[in-house]
């Protein structure tokens, strides 16, 4: 999660999630003149009134009681939740699919709750003219804010329709059951749902307790269901945003200036308006694009006026050769992320180290789309793969000078993004090329140089680590430094979308301030979870943002994961201890040391010396101190000649929480493992100092079929009955440690510098 | 200028401009979304397509190319209601996260299948040498070609008469 997101909410999800919890028992259903007022008696006295009572005028509002998940901001069983008079079921979520597999897991809770199949359920996501707000569709919480709310909607939803049911018969809500989306009496008369609900029934206020079903009552929840969206995807089904088509649709490709700064000194784009099939050259500011009649014209029209357009280009980049000196020497100000004790080092074994990571791509395959219609009515619909529909219609609108009613953004899947790629300019690309061809839908399809040299970067960070050993095998002091733009340039701002930096009337880029707060930013798992009596985390913010960065899988948690375990497995070694029991000795968190056991079993942790030339490596974190645990041991064999390094396999453990789709949480872990790797081994975004120089696959080399590990394992720790702790980006810090761990075992070498490049590893091996 | 293009089985005749990729006409002229773009280079492999039996980037092959030969994608494969093997295979394995590359992983492997309908793991890795996954989906697109080989395998193991429909 970023500084944009909306606050955490595990502890209202931890009180509502309580299983243990009261009946939900029905005091009063009064059907009115088309209003309704339903209230509940709890034991933990929330009961409101059966019949509303005014509030005194004098007494301050009060606030509202926790509701659990996204709930607590979209209040409204109907929002999440509704039923028509054929009992078709219809789910809202504003999350979004964004290849992690979300739709699945959501619609098994509701299915869950409801009584019914995942398949008898039809989820809508993320869409400003549709679904509840849940801001992004980041920080892994979709399982946490959505899968909650929805959840305890669904038991909500079921508990009125029995309520309902039960006066309707005159029997007692406790003698009726559901079952195949009717509510079933015991002399056998029965109602569907959709004979149920009729008008405004499930428009009340969520109560702060559900009944929820106890993990042995399920049927759904904990199931490998398949994925609902795969079988499109690989029969060619319209899956993604740029498999939309519409009528009259027009395409459009943009011409981005050369480099950030760059501005439109001449163009003469005369011969391009008489290109075959052009229909419009939009020049507004720096922003420059094409719209023809054909894909395949925009092309080669934008070619055109890549050629046509000239450029002034100022050199204001940094030196990449220097970039850990570059970024220290940006430093702004100086952030406390945590203090305990008095770090003091005075003699005993020290480590000390500095770690770097450079600039990380997104990299998605398929380069940002976005589709807009500007209306007769002067109003704007936009289709987007973005994060968050929400602050993406806030910040188009902004752009456009429209009221944010006017703007809808349907999100519509795209290429798989890992955090905040090009999905919101390509969608405020497409919405401001729109208005200049109003009537006509505008695809607007980004090139592949184009994703590579404009998409936001994960941000370069560096890190010190000076660390001591006590007599007792201990570590007893810990200082971390680390210096780090804010990961968050997300859109709610016009000025965070290209197009509305390179239109006339620009609004600029808002640089963040340093927020330090409990999900973490730049500073995301800089705090090591291990028992450490002193310690002093600082961030040193970097206020200036001369590459363009904002959020990637993990954000600054795999940096500090590299640093902190890398550091960890040095520190052991001074101990002379098993690094893997040099963690557990200081692991009191019972669930972070039953993975570490867990993967560290399933590796064969200890048994047996790596073959020649190979090592083996081991690492573990908690994403975000609070969300889901994971270990990993790897092994891999290091090339002595080339420096070549190839994973040969990872055994990894994740607890995930309550587990609700146990293969969607393996596929994500080995996704991340993979993905992670490829960073960790290979990645570096190039750049002069002028330009971003990283334009296609071959300048910016990821994991290739040749390189992938021979087995990749994920062993998932179930905690039925406990809140839902997301999975996403678990991996993205473990992985990268292990490796360094397990190439320092098998070459004696420590690098701190990602990536662990073949020359880097070459290097330090003196081969 | 007019263009005949036999794909799936079907012969059409489009009208685009010769040196327009191939890639864009399956997509915009024959509806057929499964090849993707990604990149226009020839570099990552989401837009693959079989061309005479053989693998191809379909977006750097001219339509002129393309002319006359046998063109197959995903739809030709199978449909959704009636998947075929490796199709079948990509759904049992899960083999997909986002997908968005996956449509080029089956037409790499329905190609190396074709040929050699028994590839060890290397086969596969080699055969799948220019396709790039981003998600990391890797072990699980091996898992399910080595899977549509055995699926493969068992349905030439079928009478005649039911084992004509290959995967490409």
């Amino acid at each position: 999660m970023d500084t944009f997101d909306k606050p955490d909410n595990t502890d209202i999800e931890n009180s509502a999630s309580e299983h243990s919890g009261p009946e939900l028992t029905r005091r009063g259903l009064l059907m009115g003149t088309g209003a309704l007022v339903v209230s509940f008696s709890t034991a933990n006295a929330f009961a409101q009134t059966p019949a509303p009572a005014p509030a005194a005028p004098a007494a301050a509002p009060a606030k509202p009681p926790a509701l659990p998940g996204s709930l607590d901001t979209d209040r409204y069983l109907d929002s999440w939740i509704r039923i028509d008079a054929q009992s078709k079921i219809t789910v809202f979520t504003g999350k979004a699919e964004l290849g992690q597999g979300i739709r699945t897991p959501l619609m098994q809770v509701a299915a869950e709750e409801l009584y019914v199949d995942p398949k008898d359920i039809e989820l809508i996501t993320a869409d400003t003219g549709r679904t509840p707000d849940e801001g992004f569709t980041a920080g892994s919480q979709s399982m946490q804010n959505s899968g909650t709310a929805i959840r305890n909607a669904a038991a909500q939803v079921r508990d009125l329709l029995i309520a309902q049911a039960a006066t309707q018969w005159n029997l007692p809500a406790d003698q009726l059951k559901v079952e195949k989306k009717r509510v079933i009496a015991p002399d056998g008369r029965s109602m569907g749902y959709g004979e149920v609900v009729v008008g405004q029934f499930l428009h009340v206020e969520a109560q702060p307790k559900s009944k929820l079903k106890t993990p042995d009552q399920f049927s759904v929840i904990g199931r490998d269901v398949q994925r609902v969206d795969i079988p499109g995807k690989v029969t060619g089904g319209v899956a993604y945003i740029q498999d939309l088509k519409m009528d009259g649709m027009v395409h459009a490709r943009v011409v981005r200036p050369p480099s950030y700064s760059a501005t439109l000194k001449n163009l003469d784009d005369t011969a391009i308006r008489k290109m075959p099939g052009v229909i419009e050259v939009v020049r507004d500011g720096n922003f420059l694009a094409v719209v023809t009649e054909k894909e395949y014209q925009a092309v080669k029209a934008m070619h055109a006026l890549q050629l046509a357009a000239q450029w002034d280009e100022p050199a204001k980049l940094l030196d990449n050769a220097n970039l850990s000196a570059e970024l220290i020497g940006l430093e702004t100000e100086v952030g406390t992320v945590a203090e305990a004790g008095t770090p003091a080092f005075p003699n005993g074994p020290t480590y000390e180290a500095t770690f770097s990571r450079p600039y990380i791509m997104h990299g998605s395959i398929g380069p940002s789309c976005g589709i807009a219609v500007m209306k007769a009515d002067g109003s704007l619909d936009v289709w987007s793969h973005t994060q968050g529909v929400f602050p993406d219609r806030d910040a188009i609108a902004q752009m456009l000078a429209l009221p944010k009613p006017k703007v809808r953004v349907i999100h519509m899947e795209g290429s798989g993004c890992y955090g905040h790629n090009g999905a919101d300019d390509a969608a405020a690309d497409a919405a401001l090329i729109a208005t200049k061809v109003p009537g006509r839908p505008v695809r607007v399809q980004w090139m592949r140089e184009q994703e590579h040299t404009w998409e936001p970067f994960g941000p370069g960070m560096v890190t010190k680590i000076k660390a001591s050993v006590g007599a007792d095998g201990m570590i007893d002091n810990w200082t971390y430094d680390l210096w780090s733009n804010s990961h968050g340039t997300r859109p709610g701002d016009a000025g965070s979308l290209l197009a509305g930096r390179h239109k006339s009337n620009p609004t600029p880029l808002k640089l963040p301030k340093i927020n330090i707060n409990p999900n973490g930013n730049g500073d995301r798992n800089a705090i090591p979870l291990y028992a450490i009596p002193n310690q002093k985390i600082l961030w040193h913010y970097v206020n200036q943002m001369p590459i363009r960065v904002s959020a990637l899988r993990g954000l600054g948690a795999q940096p500090n994961v590299f640093s902190i375990e890398s550091t960890m497995d040095e520190l052991a070694m001074a101990a002379k201890t098993d690094p893997v029991e040099f963690r557990l000795k200081h692991m009191k968190d019972k669930r972070g040391y039953d993975v570490i056991k867990l993967a560290a079993e399933k590796f064969g942790w200890g048994k047996g010396t790596p073959a020649r030339d190979h090592g083996v490596g081991f690492a573990f974190a908690r994403y975000k101190n609070h969300a889901a645990y994971l270990a990993i041991a790897v092994e891999l064999k290091v090339e002595p000649d080339t420096g070549r390094v190839r994973v040969i396999r990872c055994v990894s453990a994740i607890d995930s929480g309550q587990a609700v789709n146990p293969d969607g949480i393996r596929n994500q872990t080995e996704g991340g493992i993979l993905q992670s790797l490829s960073w960790t081994l290979y990645e570096a975004v190039q750049f002069d100092k002028t330009r971003i120089t990283s334009a296609d696959w071959s300048s910016y080399p990821i994991l290739r079929f040749a390189s992938v590990p021979d087995t990749v394992e994920v062993h998932i720790i179930d905690r039925p009955g406990t809140p839902f702790l997301g999975t996403g980006e678990a991996a993205q810090g473990p992985t990268s440690a292990a490796i360094a761990n397990a190439i320092r075992n098998a070459t004696g070498k420590r690098i701190t510098d990602l990536p662990l490049s073949r020359e880097r590893v070459k290097t330090a091996i003196g081969a | 200028m007019t263009i005949t293009l036999n794909v799936n089985g079907k012969s059409h005749q489009v009208d685009a401009e010769a040196d327009t990729p191939l890639l864009y006409v399956l997509r915009n002229d024959l509806d057929l979304h499964a090849a993707k773009y990604g990149c226009g280079l020839g570099q990552c492999g989401a837009c693959t397509v079989m061309i005479d039996g053989k693998a191809a980037l379909s977006c750097v092959t001219p339509l002129l190319v393309a002319q006359g030969r046998e063109i197959t994608t995903v739809e030709g494969l199978g449909t959704a209601e009636n998947p075929g093997p490796i199709q079948k295979a990509f759904i049992e394995k899960q083999s997909a996260q986002c997908g968005y590359c996956i449509a080029g992983m089956m037409m790499s492997g329905a190609a190396l299948l074709k040929h050699n309908p028994k590839p060890s793991d290397d086969d596969i890795r080699a055969a799948l040498r220019t396709n790039l996954c981003r998600c990391g989906t890797h072990m699980r697109i091996m898992a399910a070609i080595k899977r549509a080989s055995e699926l493969m395998g068992q349905q030439a193991a079928l009478p005649a008469a039911e084992s004509n429909r290959s995967a490409g």
